[in-house]
């Protein structure tokens, strides 16, 4: 048994591994194998958006109703929240509850806030005349944005449930596997969040 | 591996700790790649607010600034490796990235030739 020369800590993780039937690692990559599918779902989305958005229909334009320094800030709230997402996940693994349980909260709120951001927009544009119906540039743009901020919003939902079990279990093995898919969720939105503010908003305003 | 040394065994209930540990990076790691991020948002931005550069410069950079910002995140925020367990991720990123390409590329590219050839009614150099 080499097993028993290594140090308490290597030994801990390797028994871990091989008797308790770790589904974590294969979890993760069935989970990472479905974020790309959602990639190639975005990717639709995008080469719609790219076709259309000249097909304005004699109606607005992007360059006329997008304000980039709105933008800006949700792009802003975004990416603070991926950091404190991982921050939480550090604290997690750690099995420092309290800490976790701010962290997530703070990622919560920062998620909020972006959509709140976005939802404020929708209303504005619709408000503004500039509905999804109005021409093929517009309707293509509410699919991708909404889509997009439909995936936020069921990760505060998925956060919140995680939130729950974490205040009612712990951080087990099995939060954590949980915990670590949400992440990575929630990292993945971050960067086509990248795709959106490039492609529709800096390109469109240009 | 350095970031296991800094969940040093701890004698808790969770055995897989040090593992998981080497799975979620450090707080330098999100530290740098929130830096790194935070400048290629703002390059971008401020190039396309304050329309310093010429058009196709603009565009080159800001495209350009979005692959670099989706790398960063997938190396500081995903912590994709390319180590021996790790494969299989990144053979996923790549098909998918292929796909993506594909998908992209092919609708637009076809879509401006239908456009070109069938729908719009351009002014026609004469031949």
């Amino acid at each position: 048994m080499s097993a028993h020369a290594m140090n308490a800590q290597a030994h801990a993780s390797h028994s871990a591994r091989e008797a308790h039937h770790d589904a974590g690692p294969t979890t993760a990559l069935g989970f990472w194998i479905y974020l790309m599918s959602d990639c190639i779902l975005f990717a639709a989305l995008f080469a719609a958006y790219a076709v259309l958005s000249p097909a304005t229909a004699n109606g607005p334009t992007g360059a006329e109703l997008f304000d980039l320094s709105f933008v800006l800030a949700e792009t802003f709230l975004l990416l603070l929240s991926s950091v404190t997402f991982g921050f939480g996940m550090l604290a997690a693994v750690g099995q420092d509850r309290p800490r976790a349980m701010r962290w997530f909260i703070a990622t919560f709120l920062l998620g909020a806030g972006f959509l709140a951001m976005e939802l404020y927009e929708f209303n504005h544009l619709i408000q503004m005349g500039a509905a999804p119906g109005t021409s093929a540039f517009l309707s293509a743009f509410f699919t991708l944005v909404g889509t997009h901020g439909l995936h936020v919003a069921f990760g505060m939902i998925w956060l919140a449930t995680m939130m729950a079990h974490v205040m009612k279990d712990g951080l087990t093995d099995t939060n954590l596997t949980r915990l670590n898919c949400l992440s990575m969720f929630w990292h993945f939105l971050d960067i086509i969040w990248i795709g959106v503010f490039t492609i529709v908003y800096l390109m469109g305003a240009l | 591996m350095a970031t296991a040394s800094r969940h040093p065994a701890r004698p808790g209930p969770d055995p897989s700790a040090a593992q998981a540990a080497q799975a979620h990076g450090s707080a330098a790691s999100y530290r740098k790649g929130f830096i790194l991020a935070l400048v290629l948002t703002v390059i971008p931005f401020a190039l396309v607010m304050g329309e310093f550069l010429p058009r196709t410069a603009t565009v080159a950079i800001v495209l350009g600034a979005a692959v670099v910002q989706m790398v960063v995140h997938l190396i500081y925020f995903l912590h994709l490796k390319t180590g021996e367990g790790e494969r299989w991720n990144l053979v996923a990123l790549v098909f998918t990235a292929i796909v993506v390409g594909i998908v992209m590329a092919g609708s637009i590219w076809v879509m401006h030739n239908m456009n070109y050839y069938m729908m719009v009614p351009m002014p026609m150099p004469a031949h």
